[in-house]
């Protein structure tokens, strides 16, 4: 058995209304300290409102040697692309 | 003794921040493990934040024109006012983390019972520390019952830490005149709050609070142990050796 904590991912959500986004990684024993970890580790300079922490080891990721038949096809499919539509600036934030 | 107490008062719970802030910012690169690092250091620096306010407000009611750094770096032993435990060595990570405890379930009701202080300067400066020292309170118990309740080597570590440390206790809540000078409602009950917090988290720790009632005091009176000489000397060499020196 590894005497090394488990590895945990952290998601801080800056501001209301905003997603939660990857800021970086910690080791801790479980997840109630993992969060008290990410509050002295990554919101010291007042970056979050929220806090969410997976275990690394929950994370399934696309593995980098299928990078091109994942996602170069999608490169010249420009009409994919919403561009060309007029957004009403009523509409705000999207 | 001095005219004032709400400058003694203010001297006392500056000196607790200052005293304890120097000796816990000593891990700073030395923790078991990097998160732990970065919070002590994040606890350091809450303390020494409130210690400005603290020796600010101090050198305010003095009225000789010290300022919370005079006070801090050119002031001799005999005339800081913190209390005996803060001032007890960082020892190993449970000794510091015991002392932190022992310090953080005083510390909280205290600034929470300050906090409707009449003396509004006493009052803002409390309601400014009272979040950090609930957070410092949250994450001192919870390291307290995990490793008072963990391995065998953690729990021995965690027991002799509270033996060693438990008879320091009494001299934060025991009142004198300077406590009772301050007028606000409900200080007399932070022994009983103390008490009750403590031995609930001890009883969680699976440790147990020494039989001994001795309690030391002194350090509010300006009477200190040993171990506060050398962190002084520490401290304050740079302000001692450069008088004003400024970065």
């Amino acid at each position: 058995m590894s005497n090394e904590w488990p590895l945990w991912e952290v998601f801080i959500r800056g501001q209301h209304g905003m997603a939660h986004r990857h800021v970086g990684s910690l080791h801790a024993p479980d997840a109630e300290l993992a969060i008290n970890h990410a509050r002295d580790v990554y919101t010291r300079r007042n970056e979050g409102v929220s806090i969410w922490v997976a275990k690394a080891g929950d994370i399934t990721a696309s593995a980098p040697s299928a990078k091109g038949p994942l996602f170069e096809p999608s490169n010249s499919k420009v009409y994919r692309h919403p561009t060309f539509f007029d957004i009403p600036d009523d509409v705000g934030r999207m | 003794m001095t005219a004032d107490p709400i400058f003694e008062f203010a001297l006392r719970m500056g000196d607790n921040c200052l005293v304890l802030g120097q000796s816990v910012s000593a891990w700073c690169g030395h923790a078991p493990i990097l998160e732990e690092d970065i919070a002590l250091a994040n606890v350091a620096l809450d303390l020494i934040g409130q210690t400005r306010m603290w020796l600010g407000l101090a050198g305010e009611v003095e009225g000789k024109g010290r300022s919370a750094d005079d006070l801090a770096f050119l002031r001799d032993a005999r005339a800081f006012r913190n209390c005996l435990l803060v001032e007890q060595p960082n020892g190993d990570f449970g000794q510091t983390l015991m002392r932190q405890f022992l310090f953080d379930a005083w510390h909280h009701p205290m600034l929470k019972t300050l906090a409707g202080a009449t003396d509004v300067r006493i009052a803002e400066i409390a309601e400014k520390s009272v979040k950090e020292a609930a957070y410092h309170l949250d994450r001192s118990t919870d390291l307290i019952v995990r490793l008072g309740d963990g391995s065998d080597e953690s729990h021995h570590r965690m027991q002799a830490a509270l033996d060693g440390l438990w008879s320091y206790t009494g001299e934060l809540y025991a009142a004198d005149a300077t406590d009772e000078a301050i007028v606000v409602a409900g200080l007399s009950d932070i022994e009983e709050q103390y008490k009750d917090y403590t031995s609930k988290t001890f009883d969680e720790a699976t440790l147990t609070i020494p039989d001994a009632t001795f309690m030391h005091k002194g350090g509010k009176a300006g009477l200190h142990t040993e171990a506060l000489g050398p962190l002084l000397a520490d401290m304050q060499i740079l302000q001692r050796s450069h008088p004003g020196a400024q970065w």
